[in-house]
C-alpha cells in the first residue's frame, strides 16, 4: 500500500529489492513537497485572476505570459523581505506559529488520494485524521495572535479562532455523516466506494441529501478557511490585517501560502468525499466514457479539485461580510441542529434503503 | 491643604480623550478601552478621525475630529472674484461638483437679476441629474467595497465612467467641473451629448437591475443592514440631517420638490421616502433615487430645445449691497449658499452649508450600541464626504 504499485514505485522495487520501501517513500514525500510548493503559486495566480474577471478587468498580465510569473515575483519579493520582530513579542512562539498551519496542510496533503496509486499515505482513520490535524492550524493563529504583543492582533486572532472552532464541528459531523454512508475512514475506500456512474458520487446519493451535506461541507469550509463571507479576520475592521499583522517577509509569506493550499485541501477532500476524488465520471454514453477513462485519474483529481476552488472563488469576490455574531449565530443555531437533523434524517435513509 | 479626591475610570489613568462624557465609575466595565479610527482609515471615506469608546466590540460613544482637510474655502472665497469662487465650490463636495456650481450660480443670479434661457435650464437639470447619479454610483461601490463585496467598487466604477466621460467631453474634468456660469454655462454641450445620454439611460436601467440582484437582494447584506442604525424621526430633524438621510426617517423633504429651483417643477418624478430609518431604508432609497433620476433624464433628453446656452455675459460681476441665499438638493442633501456682498468685484462673506456636516453630527447616536462592524456600515450609509465637513 505505501507508496503503491505505480510505475516508478514497481520500477524501484525491482531494482533495489531491499531498499525499496525507503526510497519509493523519500520519493513520495519529495514529490509531495514539490507540489505543495508549486501549488500556492499557480493558485494565487488563479486566485487574481478570478478575481479580476469577475470584476471586469483582466489581471496581472505583464510578468511573464498573462501573469504566470507575477506569484514567483511576489514570493521572491517576501522573501528578501526583512523579517521583524515586534518589541516584546515571545520570539520562540512568534516564529514557530507560522510553521503550525504550513506543517498541517502538508500533512493532510499527504493523504490525499490523487489516483488509484499517487498517495502518499493512507491510513485507515483517514478522515479522524484530517479533523485532528486541523487543529494545529487554529493553534497557529492563536500563537500568531498571541506572540504579536499587539492588542488588536490578539483580537483578530481571538476571532478568527473561535470561528475556526466553531465550524469545524459542523466540518466533522458532514465527515462523520460520509464516514457512515461508507462504512470506512479511509479516504482512497471513499473515492473507491463512489465507482460506477456519475449518479454513484455522493453528491448524487441518498436523495437529496447528498447534496445537502455537500452545501454544507461548502460552508463549514468556507469558514474554516477564513475566506469571504467569513473572512472577518482578515477583513480592514479592527484597523489592522488581523492576526497577521506583525508578520514580514518569509514568515508572512508561511500565512499566506499555507491559507491557499489549505484551499486546495479543503476543495481535495471535496471532491474525495463528494465528487467522486479520482474517478472518472461515467455517463452511460459508451464513447464518451472510453475517452474519459484514458485520461489519468490525477488530472481528474485536479480539475474536480479546481472546479471546488472556482466556487470558493466565486464566494469571495461575490458575497459582503458576515459580522462576527452572526458568524456564531449560523454556525452554533442553524447549522449545527442542521447537520444534526442531516444525521439522523441520512441514518433513517439508509435504514429504509434509500440510498439511491 | 484642600485636597480633591477624583474619581478615576478604571483603565484611564484619570483622563479621556476629549469630548466624551465622564461616566460614573462605578458603572463603567473594566473593559472599555478608548480605539482611535485614525485619520487615515480604509473605510471612513476620507480624512475623518473618530474616537470611539468601546466595550469589546460595542460601540458606546464617538466623538469625531474634524479640519484635517480644512483648506479655507470659505475664506479664499473672501479674496476672489465671483467668477474665480465657483471653482472653489467644486472642491466642496467634489462628487457634486455640478450641483455645487448650480447652487453658488443660483444665488448670484438672485442678486444680479439675471434670468436663464430655456436651454441652458435644460442643459442644468440633465448634467445635475448625471451628477447625482454619478455619485451614487461611487457610493454603491463604495459601501459594498465597505460591507466585504470588493466586486462592486468596479462594477460602480464601470457605469460611472460612462458619466465621467460625457463629462470629460462636456467641460475638460472629470472631478472638479467648474462648468456652470451666472446665466447658464461657459460652453453649449457639443452633438454627441444627447445620444450619450441616451446611450447611459439605457444602460443604467439594466445596471440597476444588476444592482439589485446583487447586493439589495443578497440576505447577508440585507442582515448587516436592516435594523442598524435607526434614525428618529425627531432626531432627524433635530440634528439637521437632510438628503437620504432625512428621507429614511420618513421626512418627505426634498429641495427640488419643496424649495425648487430651475425648472424642476415641469418634470415629473417622486421622491421615495422611508419609514424606518435604518441602513437598509438609506440604501435602498438612494437606488430609488438613481431610478428617479433616470425617469428625470428621460423626460429631459426627450424635450431638449434649441436656444442659447447663457444669457446675456455681464461685463462685471459686482452683486449688489445685500445678503443673498439659494438650495440646492446635492447628492448629499442641502446644500445652502450664503453671500453677503457689498458691492466690490469679491463678496463680504461667503458661507456654504453643508449636508455632510449635519449628516456627521448624528453618527453618535446612530453607533452607540452597535458593533465596531455596524459602524462602518453606518458610515457607509450616511454617505458624507469629508471634505465638505470640513471646507
Amino acid at each position: 500500500m505505501y507508496p503503491l504499485q505505480n510505475g516508478i514505485g514497481n520500477l524501484i522495487r525491482s531494482l533495489f529489492p531491499e531498499n525499496a520501501m525507503l526510497i519509493n517513500s523519500t520519493i513520495s514525500i519529495i514529490s509531495l513537497l514539490l507540489l505543495v510548493s508549486l501549488l500556492p503559486v499557480f493558485l494565487i495566480w488563479l486566485e487574481r485572476k478570478v478575481a479580476a474577471r469577475f470584476q471586469a478587468r483582466i489581471g496581472p498580465m505583464r510578468v511573464g505570459y498573462h501573469g504566470l510569473l507575477q506569484s514567483t515575483a511576489d514570493g521572491l519579493k517576501l522573501i528578501f523581505k526583512e523579517i521583524l520582530k515586534p518589541e516584546g513579542a515571545d520570539t520562540f512562539v512568534f516564529f514557530l506559529a507560522p510553521i503550525l498551519p504550513a506543517s498541517a496542510t502538508f500533512l493532510v496533503m499527504a493523504i490525499l488520494p490523487f489516483d488509484h496509486h499517487l498517495q502518499v499515505a493512507d491510513p485507515a482513520g483517514g478522515v479522524i485524521y484530517v479533523i485532528g490535524i486541523s487543529g494545529l492550524s487554529i493553534l497557529g493563529i492563536l500563537l500568531a495572535g498571541w506572540a504579536s504583543n499587539n492588542k488588536y492582533s490578539l483580537l483578530g486572532a481571538m476571532r478568527s479562532g473561535a470561528q475556526m472552532i466553531s465550524f469545524e464541528i459542523s466540518l466533522a459531523l458532514v465527515m462523520l455523516l460520509i464516514v457512515m454512508i461508507t462504512g470506512t475512514a479511509s479516504l482512497r475506500e471513499i473515492v473507491l466506494s463512489q465507482q460506477g456512474s456519475v449518479l454513484d458520487w455522493w453528491i448524487f446519493k441518498l436523495p437529496g441529501l447528498g447534496a445537502i451535506a455537500f452545501l454544507m461541507y461548502m460552508i463549514s469550509s468556507t469558514a474554516e478557511l477564513n475566506r469571504a463571507p467569513f473572512d472577518i479576520s482578515e477583513a480592514e475592521s479592527e484597523l489592522t490585517g488581523g492576526f497577521a499583522t506583525e508578520y514580514s517577509g518569509i514568515s508572512f509569506a508561511m500565512f499566506f501560502f499555507a491559507e491557499f493550499v489549505n484551499m486546495f485541501v479543503s476543495a481535495g477532500i471535496a471532491s474525495t468525499f463528494f465528487l467522486g476524488g479520482f474517478l472518472a465520471p461515467q455517463i452511460g454514453i459508451g464513447v464518451i466514457d472510453m475517452l474519459f477513462l484514458l485520461i489519468p485519474g490525477f488530472i481528474w483529481f485536479f480539475l474536480k479539485t479546481f472546479a471546488v476552488i472556482f466556487l470558493y472563488m466565486w464566494f469571495r469576490w461575490t458575497f459582503p461580510r458576515l459580522r462576527v455574531d452572526q458568524l456564531m449565530y449560523l454556525e452554533w443555531k442553524m447549522l449545527l441542529p442542521a447537520n444534526l437533523i442531516l444525521l439522523m434524517a441520512a441514518g433513517y435513509f439508509m435504514a429504509m434503503g434509500w440510498v439511491l | 491643604m484642600d485636597l480633591h479626591t477624583i474619581q478615576i475610570e478604571p483603565g484611564t489613568n484619570g483622563t479621556i480623550p476629549e469630548g466624551f462624557t465622564r461616566q460614573d465609575p462605578s458603572k463603567v466595565s473594566s473593559e472599555e478601552y478608548f480605539l482611535n479610527m485614525g485619520p487615515q482609515h480604509p473605510s471612513t471615506h476620507g480624512v475623518l478621525r473618530l474616537v470611539l469608546r468601546l466595550d469589546g466590540e460595542n460601540v458606546l460613544e464617538l466623538v469625531p475630529h474634524l479640519g484635517y482637510i480644512h483648506r479655507g474655502i470659505e475664506k479664499v472665497a473672501e479674496s476672489q472674484t465671483y467668477l474665480q469662487n465657483i471653482h472653489l465650490t467644486d472642491r466642496l463636495d467634489y462628487l457634486s461638483s455640478h450641483i455645487n456650481n448650480l447652487g453658488y450660480c443660483l444665488a448670484i443670479e438672485r442678486a444680479m437679476d439675471i434670468g436663464v434661457p430655456e436651454r441652458a435650464e435644460y442643459i442644468r437639470i440633465m448634467v445635475c441629474e448625471l451628477q447625482r447619479i454619478q455619485s451614487h454610483l461611487l457610493w454603491w461601490g463604495v459601501s459594498g467595497m465597505d460591507l466585504g463585496a470588493i466586486t462592486t467598487f468596479l462594477y460602480g466604477f464601470k457605469e460611472r465612467e460612462l458619466i465621467t466621460d460625457i463629462f470629460e467631453e462636456l467641460c475638460g474634468a472629470r472631478l472638479t467641473m467648474n462648468f456652470f456660469r451666472p446665466g447658464g454655462s461657459f460652453a453649449d454641450v457639443p452633438d454627441t451629448f444627447i445620444p450619450r445620454v441616451k446611450n447611459v439611460i439605457k444602460i443604467m436601467h439594466k445596471a440597476l437591475q444588476e444592482y439589485d440582484t446583487l447586493l439589495t437582494g443578497n440576505i447577508i447584506f440585507q442582515e448587516r443592514t436592516k435594523g442598524i442604525g435607526i434614525l428618529s424621526r425627531e432626531n432627524a430633524l433635530s440634528y439637521g440631517c437632510t438628503g437620504a438621510v432625512l428621507r429614511a426617517s420618513g421626512v418627505h423633504y426634498d429641495v427640488r420638490k419643496d424649495d425648487p429651483y430651475s425648472i424642476y417643477p415641469s418634470f415629473d418624478f417622486d421622491i421615495p421616502t422611508g419609514s424606518n430609518g435604518d441602513c437598509f431604508d438609506r440604501y435602498y432609497l438612494k437606488m430609488e433615487e438613481m431610478a428617479q433620476s433616470l425617469r428625470i433624464l428621460e423626460q429631459a433628453v426627450a424635450r431638449f430645445p434649441e436656444g442659447v446656452y447663457r444669457s446675456k455675459v455681464k461685463t462685471a460681476y459686482k452683486l449688489p449691497e445685500g445678503s443673498y441665499y439659494s438650495q440646492v438638493e446635492t447628492a448629499r442633501g442641502l446644500l445652502g449658499t450664503y453671500i453677503v456682498a457689498t458691492g466690490k468685484p469679491q463678496p463680504y462673506r461667503v458661507k456654504f452649508r453643508s449636508p455632510s456636516f449635519s449628516n456627521l453630527s448624528v453618527l453618535n447616536e446612530l453607533a452607540s450600541g452597535h458593533k465596531l462592524a455596524d459602524l462602518v456600515t453606518i458610515l457607509a450609509t450616511l454617505d458624507f464626504v469629508v471634505p465638505d465637513i470640513d471646507r
